[in-house]
């Protein structure tokens, strides 16, 4: 297996807007915030980046396609941009790509950018898209996100012989620790604490998956300045630096949609770029050495299945483990500890390098002590795009 | 010997009880209290006349070589094409092979056996053989009318060829006329009718003597030859004293399932057929008599070979497969009779890419994948690199038709965020008996009659209508098979 990128890259700076129903802010408004944000943490200047990559999904009501939208918004001196577009996946593409750059030696200084308007759509949940295709657009099932995501609670139930009243419970505890997360986070879209007995009592949006078991729409955008080890001990020589420790993606291979051994209770993918992302961060035991993540909770049963794909939960016991508090903010590995999809809110492509922002504060220790994180070695973040019969994972780990 | 092979039948799960519709629509016209009485058969929200003589049509060709099929003939007043042969849509649906004769019929509510008349000419003619003819209607009537109430949706199909027939065709007779009792202009949705007393006397009342005295004279022939006798005719009086007038016994009834069904009207008399045949011994002679725009009568003896045909779920079965629909206001959305707010999600532009259908038709109208001849793996849609992680050979797979074999659920849920006129949306993974899998809308049920692993079948539906271009799009989608149903 070639060496992987671990610790020849290390995120220089970042930002990130407020996500949320952003209603007065165009595209252009978010990315400029975040990359103001962002260039400030940097302690460069605009010309010294010199190769920029685009994370953005929804070409319907978003930003267009190609790389323009970013080289115009923020007016970056002709350096190349490249769009990357791989579903929820495409912010951390994004940062996959600026870190290559910069690991390959094409550039010193690059920058990854995701953004996403989600919230001129005119209706709630995501944009209605032929996301795989025309052909699949005519014979799929008129389906929405929640409704692909519910299949897994009921394929786990039946996999794993648990009962639907236990998952609910669990899924129940996951949004509600996401709510308490997210209540004391500022930049959160959703910032008020649920109790327990609303959320299991909320209307259902697709069986088994109640409101509060589905993330919010929001509107954000977040980014990242990458850079060797070397040059960003010169620019900041008094302070810790966040290396990244591995970046992996893994894409459907058919195996899950058309091939009947998936059971259907997990993601494959999740499965084999966190395999992949442990190996390259040298990483042995994921339970014992992970310090906090932020997973992809579009919904409460995609974080509870993520628990096990990640290989830190035993195959049907994430239940219990969630049910514990091990993935409690004080528990043994925080999950969300910024309020994750569910209540900082989600707006797709900025998703990845929003994740990133929160691991990236928590491993300097900048964050308030209500909500950080004792000690943070390794934090872990994850994408998962498309449906779980036909996904795309992207796993990054950051440590110091 | 030419004649009938086999029947099928279709009649839709759900049924409107006719005091639902009058308790809304009474009020505009109390005298359809005449009316109101049993209950009529409506097609899903996602079935059509095409859906259901596919369906009607399966039922029919069950058990049978699909490549041993010659033709379909569909017949129907209510084709979702005026141009785009709706024939082709029921034998796709079959999976059949493409070098077969294939036809429309309509026009007329007559035009079922004018279909069946064609195909056994055309058997006898030795031009073609083993035609399905699948009569299908799912006419509406305007809120308040009488029609509203009388009519129902149905289906019925008859395969037509010269071996192992179990109902020897014997003769036909036909008449013609440009009586208008009921009509419907090139841009009407809904049927318009003269006075019914004209209708029942002057219309069913002389044109069915009519036509039986022409058949009963040309092939000299006596009524009380006959085991049984079947028309249509919706006016319960008017049965009465038709069948006292021409001598029907009791016993040579077929009943015309007025108050369980409706009159499916091209359908209708197929219906009866078939229902007819479902209880027949050999020996029986069956006069099939059709009316609308003047009538056909056709002669069939039943032959020892009844009793081979497997059995089929016909008229009967599909009787006893149903569900109440007891709100008014739901059969009209469905009908798309009112525009109701689906929300902006239900605004989004549906495209039909009638290239991109041409070059899939097999995987999109015959559920057709693929099979790998290395390794045996079933894929659908068909995949040209085989899937499976231990396999991987390119372009060596064969075709395999799915639509037969069932499936088991293998995920499901029950979605109120996608936009559907019949929400909540219910989807899910099934797992194809013969294997492979795919995601499926699933269709006449409920989420609760849904668990992972329980049996459904695959039926022919529509998968969406584009209002902005009038195109019905078909699909597949996969039904609970209920406890107990074969």
């Amino acid at each position: 297996m070639a060496e992987g990128i671990r610790d020849k890259v290390v995120i220089l700076g970042m930002g990130c807007t407020k996500f949320g129903e952003r209603w007065s802010d165009a595209p252009e408004d978010l990315a400029v915030d975040a990359f103001t944000e962002c260039l400030s943490d940097a302690g460069i200047e605009k010309k010294e980046i010199e190769a920029a990559w685009l994370g953005s999904h929804f070409d319907e009501i978003n930003v267009g396609k190609g790389g323009n939208f970013l080289g115009m918004a923020l007016k970056l001196p002709l350096i190349p941009v490249t769009r990357t577009e791989n579903f929820c996946a495409s912010g951390t593409e994004a940062f996959r790509g600026a870190c290559y750059g910069v690991a390959s030696g094409a550039y010193d200084i690059a920058l990854a950018l995701g953004v996403e308007k989600l919230k001129d759509t005119g209706y709630g949940g995501l944009p209605d898209s032929p996301a795989f295709g025309q052909q699949y657009a005519m014979i799929g099932p008129n389906a929405t996100a929640p409704g692909m995501f519910a299949q897994l609670a009921t394929a786990y139930s039946a996999a794993y012989k648990v009962p639907m009243e236990k998952i609910k419970e669990a899924m129940a505890h996951i949004s509600w620790k996401s709510h308490q997360n997210g209540a004391n986070n500022p930049r959160a879209h959703l910032r008020k604490p649920i109790p327990v007995e609303q959320i299991l009592g909320a209307p259902m949006i697709a069986y088994p998956l109640g409101l509060f078991d589905c993330c919010g729409v929001s509107d954000g955008s977040a980014c990242a300045i990458v850079t060797t080890p070397k040059i960003a001990k010169k620019i900041k020589p008094n302070q810790d630096l966040v290396k990244v420790k591995a970046i992996q993606v893994s894409v459907s291979s058919g195996e899950e949609a058309l091939y009947t051994d998936w059971d259907g209770s997990g993601m494959l993918t999740t499965r084999r770029a966190s395999s992949k992302a442990y190996e390259e961060a040298g990483i042995k035991n994921p339970r014992e050495e992970i310090s906090m993540m932020e997973v992809h909770d579009c919904f409460s049963i995609t974080e509870l299945a993520t628990m096990e794909d990640l290989h830190i939960s035993e195959p049907g016991k994430a239940c219990d483990d969630i049910l514990d508090g091990f993935y409690d903010l004080n528990g043994k590995i925080p999950c969300q500890p910024d309020g994750g999809l569910k209540c900082f809110g989600h707006p797709i492509a900025a998703s990845g390098l929003r994740m990133l922002f929160e691991m990236y504060n928590q491993l300097l220790g900048l964050w308030p002590e209500e909500r950080q994180v004792k000690n943070p070695k390794f934090g872990l973040t994850h994408n998962l795009g498309g449906i779980p019969n036909q996904n795309v994972c992207s796993i990054a780990i950051v440590g110091l | 010997m030419v004649g009938i092979r086999s029947y099928g039948g279709y009649v839709p799960r759900y049924r409107l009880n006719r005091m639902v519709i009058f308790g809304s629509m009474g009020w505009i016209n109390p005298a359809n209290m005449l009316n109101a009485q049993g209950e009529k058969a409506v097609a899903n929200f996602d079935e059509d006349s095409v859906t259901m003589a596919a369906a009607a049509a399966a039922d029919c060709a069950k058990g049978f070589n699909r490549d041993l099929i010659g033709g379909v003939y569909f017949a129907s007043t209510t084709a979702s094409y005026k141009e785009r042969l709706c024939a082709n849509l029921v034998a796709g649906a079959l999976a059949m092979r493409e070098d077969v004769r294939t036809a429309d019929f309509g026009g007329a509510l007559k035009c079922g056996t004018t279909a069946l008349i064609s195909a056994l000419d055309g058997v006898s003619a030795g031009t073609a053989n083993n035609i399905v003819v699948s009569a299908a209607d799912c006419r509406l009537g305007t809120m308040g009318s009488p029609q509203e109430l009388m009519f129902g949706d149905g289906a019925a199909a008859l395969m037509v060829g010269d071996t192992d027939i179990i109902a020897e065709f014997k003769g036909s007779f036909s008449t013609g006329h440009d009586f208008v009792d009921h009509f419907r202009g090139s841009e009407s949705k809904y049927d318009r009718q003269w006075e019914e007393r004209w209708i029942r006397d002057e219309g069913f009342g002389k044109f069915i003597p009519e036509v039986i005295s022409g058949i009963c004279d040309k092939y000299g022939m006596a009524l009380s030859d006959f085991a049984k006798v079947i028309y249509p005719c919706y006016f319960g009086s008017a049965r009465k004293s038709i069948n006292k007038k021409l001598g029907i016994e009791p016993d040579q009834v077929v009943d015309s399932l007025q108050a369980v069904v409706g009159d499916a009207g091209a359908a209708q008399p197929m219906l009866m057929m078939v229902k007819a045949l479902e209880e027949a011994k050999p020996g029986d002679k069956i006069l099939l008599v059709s009316y609308g725009s003047g009538c056909d009568a056709l002669i069939f003896e039943v032959t020892d070979k009844i009793h081979e045909l497997k059995p089929r779920r016909g008229v009967l079965g599909n009787l006893n497969r149903r569900a109440d629909l007891d709100n008014y206001a739901k059969y009209l959305t469905w009908r798309r009779m009112v525009t109701v707010d689906t929300g902006l999600r239900g605004e989004e532009q549906k495209w039909t890419r009638w290239s991109l259908m041409w070059r899939a038709h097999r995987t999109m109208l015959s559920l057709e994948g693929s099979k790998c001849k290395a390794c045996g793996t079933v894929q659908f849609p068909p995949q040209r690199i085989c899937v499976n992680p231990s396999c991987g050979v390119t372009d060596q797979s064969e075709p395999i038709v799915l639509s037969e074999g069932g499936g088991k659920v293998a995920s499901f849920t029950s979605d109120m965020l996608a936009a559907s006129i019949n929400p909540p949306a219910i989807y899910g993974s099934v797992n194809f008996n013969l294997g492979g899998r795919f995601l499926f809308d699933f269709t006449d049920c409920t989420v609760d009659d849904l668990a992972v692993g329980s049996p459904v079948d695959l039926s022919f539906r529509v998968k969406y209508y584009d209002a902005l271009r009038d195109i019905t799009d078909y699909f597949w989608k996969a039904v609970p098979v209920a406890e107990g149903a074969e």
